[in-house]
């Protein structure tokens, strides 16, 4: 096998006296999308901003294609281009139109010239089905809308991760599947994904692997299908009863 | 379904306010008081001793002060000139102080946040007297005639610096208002603090307190009087003046509160407008 492009080794993270997670082990190889399910408070969220180093760890070490973000001569924002991250609540920034969302990143990070990075923004927001945004304001879009910008906005950095932590969650019902099904084309295009997201639909169409969490740690780590027919784990049990309904 | 008569004009939709609505919004407090300082002006213009008094205080007899390049003429000049300039020392330096405040540099936290707490815990008239009679006179002694800075330069620099640690709290209190989520956007996108900070936290944050900031500068405006106490020919001290030297201390210290009022009456009227224009842009 190939060296994975995230390796997660050993990881824990303290909060004070609260545990958020507790020596997680993980390789996540290129190309692959992994969803990851866990009751609330189980450290999915954590995880996964340990991935990009929003979070510090305690313990433990997470490697980028082999690049150790804990090391002292590591350059974090660089590492960081090449990450994308998709954010519950959008985190649009307000008062940049939808366009300027979408280049600031690549101008002040990437350095590219004005009409590249336009270009850029405007191609993505066509992936993403709405070309005719661009000159509007995040306040004046939907959520789904939101969400959409956030993903082209994140993609334009040309991260070779996604990462995305209940990118519907906040969404309205009919404006999820807008979401999920730009995350889905996102899959087959080969783009390495991890996803906290607990739409099955979605992680039965485009996951290769799916992980539940609980109290900090992984507890399965298996296929979408072996999971729903065959959860190992009396807690992985009780948590679809209580998700599938 | 009834048809209205051709041409019969919309009813607006502020008709729809009731009388005593109306009457709340609109600005009677200015119009009272625009009246009252025009009955004033006509009536101090209609005598000889106010008509002196306001003279001396706008238009003086003699000599004219260089403050940072500007050449300053009359005590409502000064004023004005004290005013801009320590706002903006304030605007500029208290941003950067705000900003400090923030950081997770203990160096930049603690450095920031114990001028701040000198600067407010002395008062703004101890601060400006300590500057005039011991920085300044102290400096000037160590460096001799090649000192650059006049009394007047040294009471607008401790003015402004003094009004920055107020300003540097409103600053503050902007930017731990944008939510965490956006500086984590922005550093998830690999831009660095000060990156994150310049393009998506300050033009928010400061946004948010365009009008407490406009506030402060009315604040400055009637603190510019503090001043006078190293002889700074601003208003009151050109007030002061003409009152020890004819002892018309009524002519001579309203025609000041008249000035004041006209200058703040002013300000705060452009600060409404600021306001106003801000909070339907947001
Ligand atoms: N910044 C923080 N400060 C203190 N405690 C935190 C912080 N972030 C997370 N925690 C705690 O760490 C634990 C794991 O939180 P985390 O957000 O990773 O869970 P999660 O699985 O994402 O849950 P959810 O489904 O509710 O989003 C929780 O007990 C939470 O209260
Ligand atoms: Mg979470």
């Amino acid at each position: 096998m190939p060296d994975p492009i995230i390796r997660v080794v050993e990881l824990h993270k303290h909060f004070g006296r609260v545990s958020a997670l507790n020596g997680v082990n993980l390789e996540v190889q290129q190309g692959q999308v992994v969803v990851i399910i866990g009751p609330s408070g189980s450290g999915k969220s954590t995880l996964l901003r340990c991935i990009n180093h929003l979070e510090k760890p305690t313990h433990g070490h997470v490697f980028i294609e082999g690049v150790d973000l804990e090391a002292k001569s590591t350059n974090i924002n660089k590492m960081r281009t090449e990450i994308g991250m998709v954010f519950q609540q959008f985190n649009l920034f307000p008062h940049l139109t939808v366009l300027n969302n979408i280049t600031l990143a690549q101008k002040v990070v990437r350095k590219r010239g004005k009409e590249e990075r336009e270009q850029v923004a405007r191609q993505l927001l066509e992936r993403v089905g709405i070309p005719e945004k661009a000159d509007a304001y995040p306040g004046q879009l939907s959520g789904g809308q939101q969400q959409r910008v956030a993903i082209a906005r994140a993609l334009a950095m040309n991260p070779k991760i996604m990462l995305f932590d209940e990118p519907t969650s906040a969404l309205d019902p009919e404006m999820i599947t807008e979401v999920l099904d730009v995350m889905q084309d996102l899959a087959q295009t080969g783009m390495t994904m991890v996803c906290v997201t607990h739409e099955m639909g979605f992680a039965k169409a485009a996951a290769n692997r799916i992980i539940f969490m609980d109290q900090g740690l992984i507890v399965e780590d298996t296929t979408p299908t072996d999971l729903y027919e065959n959860p190992q784990h009396e807690r992985t049990r009780l948590f679809l009863s209580k998700i599938l309904h | 379904m009834s048809v209205k008569p051709e041409g019969s004009p919309k009813p607006a939709v502020r008709s729809r306010l009731t009388f005593s609505e109306q009457m709340r919004h609109f600005p009677w407090w200015a119009v009272i008081m625009i009246a009252g300082l025009a009955i004033a002006f006509v009536a101090m213009m209609g005598n000889p001793q106010y008509r002196e008094a306001l003279n001396f205080i706008v238009r003086p007899p003699t000599s004219t002060e260089m403050a940072f390049g500007i050449e300053v003429r009359n005590g409502l000049m000064m004023t004005l000139v004290t005013t801009i300039v320590a706002y903006l020392i304030a605007l500029i330096f208290g941003l950067l102080l705000g900003v400090m405040r923030v950081s997770k540099n203990p160096i930049l936290f603690h450095a920031s946040t114990l001028y701040v707490e000198l600067m407010r815990g002395v008062p703004m008239l101890v601060l400006i007297i300590w500057i005039g009679f011991v920085v300044v006179p102290f400096l000037r002694l160590q460096a001799g005639d090649a000192f650059p800075l006049t009394n007047v330069q040294g009471a607008i620099l401790g003015l402004g610096f003094g009004y920055a640690a107020y300003l540097a709290e409103v600053y503050r209190s902007g930017i731990e208002s944008i939510s965490h989520g956006q500086m984590e956007a922005a550093r998830s996108l690999g831009m660095g603090y000060v990156q994150s900070m310049r393009y998506v936290i300050l033009p928010q944050a400061i946004r948010r307190v365009v009008p407490p900031l406009a506030n402060d500068l009315v604040a400055l405006l009637k603190d510019s009087a503090l001043v006078s106490v190293v002889a700074v020919p601003e208003i009151l001290q050109m007030a002061r003046l003409y009152v020890s030297r004819t002892f018309r201390a009524f002519e001579g210290y309203n025609s000041a509160a008249f000035l004041y009022l006209v200058l703040t009456l002013a300000f705060i009227i452009v600060v409404r407008l600021i306001e106003r224009r801000w909070r339907s842009n947001a």
